[in-house]
C-alpha cells in the first residue's frame, strides 16, 4: 500500500437499476494507487454490473465516477480506455487466426506510410512483456496458444493502451491451477509497478494471497471493506453471506453398491480424426462419486460428450446397468437416466435467448406435464422454474426474463437445478461450481453428496483439485486420452495429484 | 380480446413509433426526390393514396397484393427463427403453383374437395422443395443460400417444362386453365369489391398468421425450432435432433411459399404463364420479415405497408405522370427508411432506453456476467 493513499478511482453513490431489480444501490468505493482491491459478493450481488459501469459499458442511473480527483462521464469503453481504464473480461475477444501482436495493436495500428509498422509494436510489446513478466510470444498465432497465454495477451492489450487502472472479472475461473499461480504473480508485479487493480473473484484463497483490501457487496450494497492482512477467509465469507458458512465439505464415507456404469476400452476421435480418448476404462458404482482430475484438454470433454451421446464413439463400450449406451442419441441417453451439467454453460447448458422458464425445461419440455399433445403447458413450466428458483436460491427478477440477463453464477444454478432435479441415476458434473460463490459452492457440493447418498453414480470432472479432493470418493487421473492413475483423496494430496496429471507419476494402482 | 390488446400494445412500444416516423421521413425524402425531378409530390402521393383506397375495387386489389407478402414474409421469418436464411421462397412459390395447377387441371373431383386437395398438394410441393434445401444442408453441408438460388431457377425451368409438355394452351405462352371446381374465388366478396380478385386464400392467410404465432411460442415444435435457431449446440445438448428440426423448419417455410403459388393459380390467374423470371414476391418477403421483426403482427403491418406502396405506386404514374423509375426509387426510399430505424436514432441522437441497450449489450461477450 502506498503511504499517501492517492485515490485513482472513486465511485460515489453509483446506482443501477434493471427491470425488477436494483443491481447496484448507491455504491461508494475507492481505489488507491498501486493497490489490489478485491470485490467479493454472492452471485448476482452486482459486481459485474458495477465494473461494467466503470468501464463504460453500462450507464449509471445515479452517482458519479471520479478519476484522479475529477468527475468523469464514462459513456463508452473507448472513453474508459482513454481515461486509463482497462478491463479483462471472462470471455476473451481475440481474433484467433491473427498473431499476438496483430491482436494487441488491432484498432490502434501505428502506420508508416501505408504499411503497418508492426516492428515498433513488437518492440514495445516485448518491453512491456519483460517488464511485467507476461512471457508473451509476439509472433505466436492466437489459435495455437493456451488459455492462460490468451489472457495475458488480453492484459497486454490494455497495458499497451496505457491503462493504469486494471479491472479483472473472474479472471481465474477459466484457468488451470498452474496458470492461476502465474496470473496472481503477474498481478502482484503490476501493482508493485504502480498499477491499480480491481479483481472480482469468488476464490477466497486468491483474495488472501494478493489483495490489499476487499470490498464486500451484498444485494447491490457495499457491506464493508476489510484489510485483507487482518482478515480470515471465514470472516470474508461471513461478511459476504451475512451468516456463517462452512468452507469445508462434511461427508460420510461412501457406501458404494453395485457397478452402475462400466466404461470399457473407449476410443474417440475428434472431427479432424485425431485420437482424443485412447482406451479409457473405468466403472462407477451406485453411491459413489468418482472424480476425474486432469489438465484441461486431455480428453475430459470428449469423455463427457461420449458418455452423454453428444459425440460418436469409435470403439469400446459404455454400459449402464448392463445396457449398452455407446452411440445412442443424447435424448435417449438422457431419458435412460443420465444427467449432465456441462462444462460450458453458454455453449451447451443454456439457450441464452430463452427465458429462465424455457431453460428450466430444456430436457423435459416435450413430455407431460410440460407439454400435452404438443402444446407447451406454460403454467407447469413456470411452476417448475419457480421451484428451481426457490430451492436453489436463483437470484432473478422473475421466470420470464432471458437467461442472458442473469449473473453468471445464477445462470449456472439454473443448469444445476435442472439436471439434479431430473433425478438421474447417473449424474455427470463438469466444472459444476465454476463461477459460483462460496455459499453456492458448498450448496452444490452438498447436493452432489446427497445424490451419492441416494444411490446415484456421480462423475465429477473438475480442474480444481480442492474440489476433487473434497468431494470425490475415488479419483481417476486422465492424461493424454488415457486414465493414468487411480487414487483416493485420503491417499493423495495436491502435489502428488499435480504430478500424476502431468503424466509423471503413476497412481496407487500402477505404483503397485 | 387478448389478441386485440397485444395488437394495441404494439403501438405503445417505442419501436413502432420509430418505424412510423421513419416511414414519414421516407415519404418526405421521396417527395424531395420528386421535386428535384420536376414532379409534383403532393399530387403524386395523393394519387397513390387514391389508388390504394380510392374505390372498392382498388381496396380489394390492395388487399390482394398484401396477401402473398404476408405468406412470403412468414416463410422467411420461419426460417429466420430457425437460424437460417430462406431466399428460395421464389422457387417454392413456383413449385406450389405447379402442384396446384396439376391437381386443378387434371383431376376431376367435387368442388370443395377439389379445392382442398389442390391447396394441400400445392403446399406440399413448396414444402418439399424447401426441404430439399434443408436436406442438402444437413447431409452435404451446402450452405442454404447457394442451393436456394440454384433451386429458384430450377423451379422456374421445371415449370416451363411441365407446362410445355402437358398442358400448353395452343397459341399462347401459358398453360390451360384449372377447372372451376378447384377455384378458390369468393364470388360474394368479388362482387363487394367490384371485381377485385379476392379469394379464400385471404382467410387461410390470416389463419396462418395466427397459427404462426401459436406454433412458435406455444408448441414444442416451435420451442425446438427456436432452440435450434438460437443455439445449435445447446439444442443438441438438450436432445433435440438438430437435423430433423432444420428439415421441418424448411418444410414449413417452403409450404408458405407453396401456398403463395397455389393461391395465385387457384384464385387469381387460373393458369401458369411461361415467365422469364420468378415473381420477386419471395425476395420481398425478406424485407417484410425484417421489417416485421419476425413477429406475426409485425409481418402483417409490414406486408400491408409494402403491398399498399407497391400497388398504390401505380397510381402515381397515372395521376401525376411520375415515371416508373422514380416511383420505384421513392418506394425503395420509404422502405429503406422503414427498415432502418437505426438511422433515425442517429439522426436525432435518440437515446435508447438503457434497458434495451443493455440487454442487447449482454449479447456480445464484452459484458461480463
Ligand atoms: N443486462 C441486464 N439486464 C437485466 N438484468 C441484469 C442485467 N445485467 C445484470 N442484471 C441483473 O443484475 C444483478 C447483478 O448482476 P451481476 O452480473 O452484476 O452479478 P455478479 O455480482 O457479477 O454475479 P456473479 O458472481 O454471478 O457473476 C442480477 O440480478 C442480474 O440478474
Ligand atoms: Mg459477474
Amino acid at each position: 500500500m502506498t503511504a499517501q493513499h492517492d485515490i485513482v478511482l472513486e465511485l460515489k453513490g453509483l446506482t443501477k437499476r434493471f427491470p425488477g431489480i436494483v443491481a447496484n444501490d448507491s455504491i461508494d468505493l475507492q481505489l488507491r494507487k498501486g493497490e489490489i482491491l478485491a470485490l467479493l459478493g454472492e452471485n448476482g450481488a452486482g459486481k459485474s454490473t458495477l465494473m461494467n459501469m466503470v468501464f463504460g459499458l453500462y450507464q449509471p442511473d445515479e452517482g458519479e465516477i471520479w478519476i484522479n480527483g475529477q468527475p468523469v462521464s464514462m459513456d463508452t469503453p473507448s472513453k474508459a480506455i482513454e481515461l486509463g481504464i482497462g478491463m479483462v473480461h471472462q470471455h476473451f475477444k481475440l481474433v484467433p487466426p491473427f498473431t499476438v501482436t496483430e491482436n494487441i495493436v488491432l484498432g490502434m495500428e501505428t502506420k508508416k506510410g501505408l504499411a503497418l509498422d508492426l516492428k515498433s509494436s513488437v518492440q514495445r510489446i516485448q518491453e512491456l512483456s519483460d517488464r511485467y513478466n507476461l512471457n508473451i510470444k509476439p509472433h505466436a498465432v492466437v489459435d495455437t496458444i493456451s488459455v492462460g497465454m490468451q489472457q495475458r495477451v488480453e492484459i497486454m492489450k490494455i497495458l499497451y493502451r496505457g491503462a493504469d487502472i486494471l479491472i479483472f472479472d473472474e479472471p481465474t475461473a477459466v484457468l488451470t491451477p498452474q496458470e492461476i499461480t502465474e496470473l496472481l504473480a503477474i498481478l502482484k508485479g503490476l501493482a508493485a509497478e504502480g498499477k491499480s487493480i480491481i479483481i472480482i473473484t469468488h476464490k477466497l484463497k486468491e483474495i488472501m494471497e494478493i489483495a490489499d483490501r476487499c470490498t464486500v457487496i451484498r444485494r447491490g450494497k457495499v457491506i464493508d471493506t476489510l484489510q485483507v492482512a487482518t482478515a480470515s477467509p471465514e470472516a470474508l465469507a461471513e461478511r459476504m453471506v451475512g451468516r456463517n458458512v462452512s468452507l469445508h465439505v462434511d461427508k460420510e464415507p461412501a457406501t458404494p453398491g453395485e457397478r452402475l456404469v462400466e466404461v470399457k476400452d473407449l476410443h474417440v476421435k475428434d472431427a479432424s480424426g485425431q485420437d482424443m480418448l485412447r482406451g479409457v476404462s473405468f466403472d462407477i458404482r451406485a453411491g459413489e462419486i468418482v472424480g476425474i482430475a486432469g489438465v484441461d484438454g486431455n480428453g475430459q470433454s470428449e469423455l463427457i460428450e461420449a458418455l452423454t451421446g453428444m459425440m460418436k464413439v469409435d470403439s469400446g463400450s459404455i454400459r449402464m446397468n448392463g445396457a449398452e449406451m455407446a452411440n445412442l442419441s443424447p435424448r435417449v441417453v438422457s431419458e435412460s437416466g443420465v444427467g449432465h451439467i456441462p462444462q460450458d454453460r453458454h455453449k451447451h447448458g443454456l439457450v441464452l435467448d430463452f427465458t429462465v422458464s424455457e431453460n428450466s425445461v430444456l430436457k423435459s419440455y416435450y413430455n407431460s406435464p410440460m407439454s400435452k399433445l404438443g402444446i407447451l403447458q406454460e403454467n407447469n413450466i413456470r411452476k417448475e422454474a419457480e421451484r428451481f428458483i426457490e430451492s436453489y436460491d436463483i437470484r432473478t427478477p422473475g421466470t420470464e426474463v432471458l437467461a442472458r440477463s442473469l449473473s453468471g453464477g445464477n445462470q449456472q444454478k439454473i443448469i444445476i437445478a435442472r439436471e439434479i432435479e431430473a433425478n438421474p441415476k447417473f449424474l455427470i458434473a463438469a466444472q459444476p461450481t465454476r463461477g459460483l460463490d462460496v455459499g453456492a459452492i458448498s450448496f452444490v457440493h452438498k447436493q452432489l453428496i446427497a445424490e451419492r447418498d441416494a444411490g446415484k453414480a456421480v462423475l465429477l470432472v473438475s480442474f480444481e483439485l480442492d474440489e476433487i479432493l473434497d468431494v470425490a470418493d475415488r479419483i481417476l487421473v486422465i492424461f493424454n486420452g488415457q486414465i493414468v492413475g487411480e487414487t483416493t483423496p485420503s491417499a493423495t494430496n495436491e502435489q502428488k495429484l499435480g504430478l500424476m496429471m502431468a503424466g509423471k507419476l503413476g497412481g496407487e494402482s500402477s505404483n503397485g | 380480446m387478448a389478441k386485440l390488446k397485444s395488437f394495441i400494445n404494439v403501438f405503445k412500444q417505442e419501436s413502432i413509433w420509430i418505424s412510423i416516423i421513419s416511414i414519414f421521413l421516407g415519404l418526405l425524402i421521396g417527395a424531395i426526390v420528386m421535386l428535384v425531378g420536376g414532379y409534383e409530390p403532393i399530387l403524386a402521393y395523393q394519387s397513390m393514396i387514391e389508388k390504394i383506397v380510392g374505390n372498392p375495387y382498388d381496396i380489394g386489389e390492395t388487399i390482394r397484393s398484401i396477401m402473398p407478402l404476408i405468406l412470403t414474409g412468414l416463410a422467411v421469418a420461419i426460417a429466420f427463427r430457425g437460424g437460417m436464411f430462406n431466399i428460395g421462397v421464389e422457387g417454392q412459390i413456383v413449385m406450389g403453383s405447379i402442384g396446384a395447377l396439376l391437381v386443378g387441371h387434371f383431376l376431376e373431383l367435387p368442388p370443395i374437395l377439389h379445392t382442398l386437395f389442390a391447396i394441400v398438394v400445392g403446399a406440399i410441393f413448396g414444402g418439399l422443395w424447401g426441404m430439399l434445401v434443408a436436406w442438402l444442408k444437413t447431409s452435404r453441408g451446402i450452405n442454404e443460400v447457394v442451393t436456394c438460388i440454384m433451386l429458384n431457377w430450377s423451379a422456374l425451368y421445371i415449370s416451363h417444362i411441365v407446362v410445355r409438355m402437358f398442358m400448353m394452351e395452343e397459341g399462347t405462352a401459358r398453360s390451360k386453365l384449372i377447372q372451376d371446381s378447384a377455384s378458390i374465388e369468393m364470388p360474394f366478396l368479388i362482387q363487394w369489391f367490384d371485381g377485385a380478385r379476392i379469394h379464400w386464400g385471404f382467410i387461410i392467410t390470416m389463419l396462418l398468421l395466427v397459427g404462426y404465432s401459436f406454433y412458435m411460442n406455444k408448441t414444442k415444435w416451435g420451442y425446438e425450432l427456436r432452440a435450434v435457431g438460437s443455439s445449435k449446440h445447446a439444442a443438441h445438448y438438450a436432445g433435440i435432433s438438430v437435423n430433423k428440426t432444420i428439415h421441418r423448419t424448411f418444410f414449413i417455410s417452403g409450404m408458405m411459399g407453396g401456398l403463395v403459388g397455389t393461391f395465385e393459380i387457384l384464385g387469381v390467374f387460373k393458369y401458369l404463364a411461361i415467365a422469364p423470371t420468378t415473381s420477386g414476391l419471395g425476395f420481398d418477403g425478406i424485407a417484410v420479415a425484417l421489417l416485421g421483426m419476425n413477429t406475426a403482427i409485425g409481418i402483417l403491418l409490414a406486408a400491408a405497408l409494402f403491398g399498399a406502396l407497391m400497388y398504390g405506386s401505380q397510381g402515381m404514374s397515372f395521376g401525376a405522370d411520375v415515371p416508373g423509375e422514380v416511383i420505384r426509387m421513392v418506394v425503395s426510399i420509404i422502405i429503406f427508411f422503414a427498415a432502418a430505424p437505426g438511422m433515425l436514432r442517429v439522426l436525432f441522437q435518440l437515446r435508447r432506453s438503457t434497458r434495451r441497450k443493455e440487454v442487447s449489450a449482454r449479447g456480445n461477450d464484452s459484458v461480463s456476467h
